[in-house]
């Protein structure tokens, strides 16, 4: 390893799909470092396993064979209370936003917070509404998701995985949803909090639109890793 | 509401959000609780009635220990016991005073064609100490042979033929006697008989010709010095139960003896048994809809449900998110099922005469039970959210 220690460390894994004789291989043999800070896109062609290899690095997939270590935990056999705290460290953005249509803008995000406990509720609510604000929804806090738009929805799904100040954040086609100018803006955001706060970002990405703003982008093809370019 | 039950919860309240987001599903809810409520209370109403017009029964007389034949379970059944025994209590220095008392049931034909069946009460003139004293004075005017009293409230006696009866001095035939109306009484049928005559001993047994003086249906004991003691009555009931040790009758306190008929009328008898069942299935019909509910809620937020997991929320919170719900829809079911249920409680007791009325301990007992059978519904809607998979939302 090297000297400062890298956020994820992929040693030897594989992971397969079904049972018996329909078992399929959907990883082969991957190793793979990711230091802190940066943004590292995933491309690759459908059924290429980037999105499998992002779910078992983010702590969501079980591994079954090799390891990966996120933030330090070694994620083979992990208990499901070190799951829970590891999952606290991380954001999430999924391609469908999957915000709850019950919750308000602000109320979404605040699940975000309020997953580290209740705490202050008003100072939450403010830290809340900042990031809201940061992102342009000033003026949306109170609206619910059917009332957003396609883009709205993707920034406040970016806000409630970024409130709690995580340190690695996984993406999955967060702007497949969105126009050009809204999906870089998003990215954007993303890359900002890279510098700013050494936030690590993984992002799988079909968008060609936004890869000149990627620090490193590793491709996928038949579960394998193809290319793995540092810019 | 939304600020008491985020204060209360220390989160945002989702459950809540979630079932009144979507209304109908909601408004299904709420009517299958209030319909379970009803059930339940209008089958705890009848039980109620049933207990209330079994003590009734007893409610005529103040006594300390009962003597019944040992083939009697009610005031009404049982075989006839022998007035001895009324003496051999009598030597037991605590006992004061014993009397008589015959019970039968016989078929009134009322004046306005209806039919009622009577259950009477022959007591001797000399025991009047052993009546009630809302009744005392009134039992004074039964003294006489062939005179009654006749309970006003008897099914089927409506006002007019009442006052017909209390007007005109021609006796009232029951058995082929003829009685003369003294006194009207206000007691009420219950499950066994419409009404209630109350005569002397000589009285009924001309009206109960096949009984035979000296053989009554019960005995009854007052204590030396009225004191409700029960230790005291305990020592008596053993003591009469050693000494007189006659199998064919039984001995209890009097509150012992009205448990014991309730005891039996609700687990022995069909028809206790039956209302019993009726509970049962009401709180069954409850736990089924708020089930149905809260899972199809579930099964429609897996997606959120698992989003929220991958951000590293525990089971925990999703079981507290689902009990927000099952309770909310308990209380909120609540209002309109009791109301409804004493709407239902009045038209019952009116069409029936049966002391049918909602007591505060019952709307306790029910809100309380509502809750916990939501809470079960919950807890069994629960399962689902295993298929909440955080890796499937990419």
């Amino acid at each position: 390893m090297s000297t400062h220690q890298a956020t994820i460390v992929v040693k030897e894994l594989n992971h397969w799909f079904g049972e018996g004789e329909a078992r399929k291989q959907a990883i082969f043999d991957i190793n793979l470092e990711i230091k802190a800070g940066g943004l590292t896109v995933l491309m690759g062609p459908s059924g290429s396993g980037k999105t499998t290899l992002l779910t078992l690095m983010a702590c969501l997939r079980a591994v079954q064979s090799g390891n990966v270590t996120l933030l330090g935990q070694k994620l083979f056999g992990i208990e499901e209370r070190q799951q829970v705290a590891i999952r606290r460290k991380l954001g999430f953005i999924f391609q469908a936003h999957n915000l709850h249509e019950s919750l308000s803008a602000v109320e979404n995000v605040l699940m975000g917070l309020q997953v580290h406990g209740s705490g202050d509720r008003q100072k939450q609510r403010n830290a809340a509404i900042h990031v809201l604000n940061a992102l342009g929804l000033g003026d949306r806090i109170d609206y619910l998701p059917m009332n957003l738009s396609g883009g709205q929805k993707q920034r406040v799904a970016i806000a409630r995985a970024i409130v709690a100040n995580p340190q690695v954040i996984f993406a999955d086609e967060p702007t497949a949803a969105l126009d050009k100018d809204t999906g870089r803006h998003a990215v954007e955001i993303l890359k900002a909090l890279g510098t700013q706060r050494n936030t690590t970002t993984l992002m799988v990405t079909h968008d060609n639109r936004i890869l000149d703003m990627a620090d490193r982008i590793i491709t996928m093809e038949d579960g394998k890793i193809v290319s793995d370019e540092l810019r | 509401m939304l600020g008491l039950l985020s204060k209360l919860l220390g989160r945002i309240p989702i459950g809540w959000l979630q079932l009144s987001h979507n209304r109908p599903r909601m408004l299904a809810a709420v009517f299958g609780v209030a319909f379970a409520n009803v059930l339940v209370f209008v089958q705890l109403g009848i039980i109620g009635a049933f207990n209330t017009s079994i003590a009734k029964t007893y409610q005529p007389f103040v006594a300390d220990i009962i003597i019944s034949s040992s083939d009697a379970n009610t005031m009404s059944d049982g075989s006839s016991i022998s007035r001895r025994y009324m003496y051999q209590s009598l030597s037991n220095p605590n006992v004061e005073s014993a009397a008589e008392i015959y019970v039968g049931t016989l078929n009134w034909n009322m004046p306005n064609g209806k039919a009622a069946s009577m259950q009477v009460y022959g007591i001797p003139p000399e025991s009047m100490n052993f009546i009630n004293e809302n009744l005392r004075a009134k039992m004074a005017h039964i003294s006489l042979q062939n005179t009654m009293l006749l309970d006003m409230k008897t099914r089927g006696l409506d006002k007019q033929t009442l006052n017909q009866l209390m007007d005109n001095n021609k006796p009232i035939e029951m058995n082929g006697i003829g009685l003369s109306l003294q006194k009207v009484v206000s007691i009420g049928g219950g499950f066994g008989a419409d009404g209630n005559v109350f005569v002397s001993d000589q009285t009924f047994l001309r009206l109960f010709p096949k009984k035979q003086g000296g053989t009554p249906s019960h005995l009854l004991l007052q204590l030396k010095s009225h004191a409700i003691n029960t230790e005291v009555s305990t020592s008596v009931v053993n003591e009469l139960r050693t000494r007189l040790s006659a199998e064919d009758i039984q001995i209890h306190s009097l509150q012992d003896r009205i448990a014991q008929d309730v005891n039996y009328q609700m687990t022995k008898r069909p028809v206790g048994v039956i209302f019993g069942f009726g509970v049962f299935i009401g709180v069954l019909v409850g736990v089924v809809i708020v089930y149905q509910v809260l899972s199809t809620d579930v099964a429609d937020h897996l997606k959120e449900y698992a989003t929220f997991k991958s951000m590293g929320y525990e089971n925990r919170f999703f079981l507290s998110v689902i009990t927000e719900q099952a309770v909310l829809l308990g209380c909120i079911g609540f209002v309109p099922g009791s109301l409804l249920a004493i709407l239902i409680y009045a038209l019952m007791s009116t069409a029936t005469g049966l002391p049918v009325s909602m007591e505060w301990s019952r709307m306790f007992i029910v809100l309380f039970g509502t809750i916990i059978a939501c809470m079960i519904s919950g807890f069994i809607a629960t399962r689902r959210l295993k298929s909440a998979d955080p890796a499937e939302l990419f």
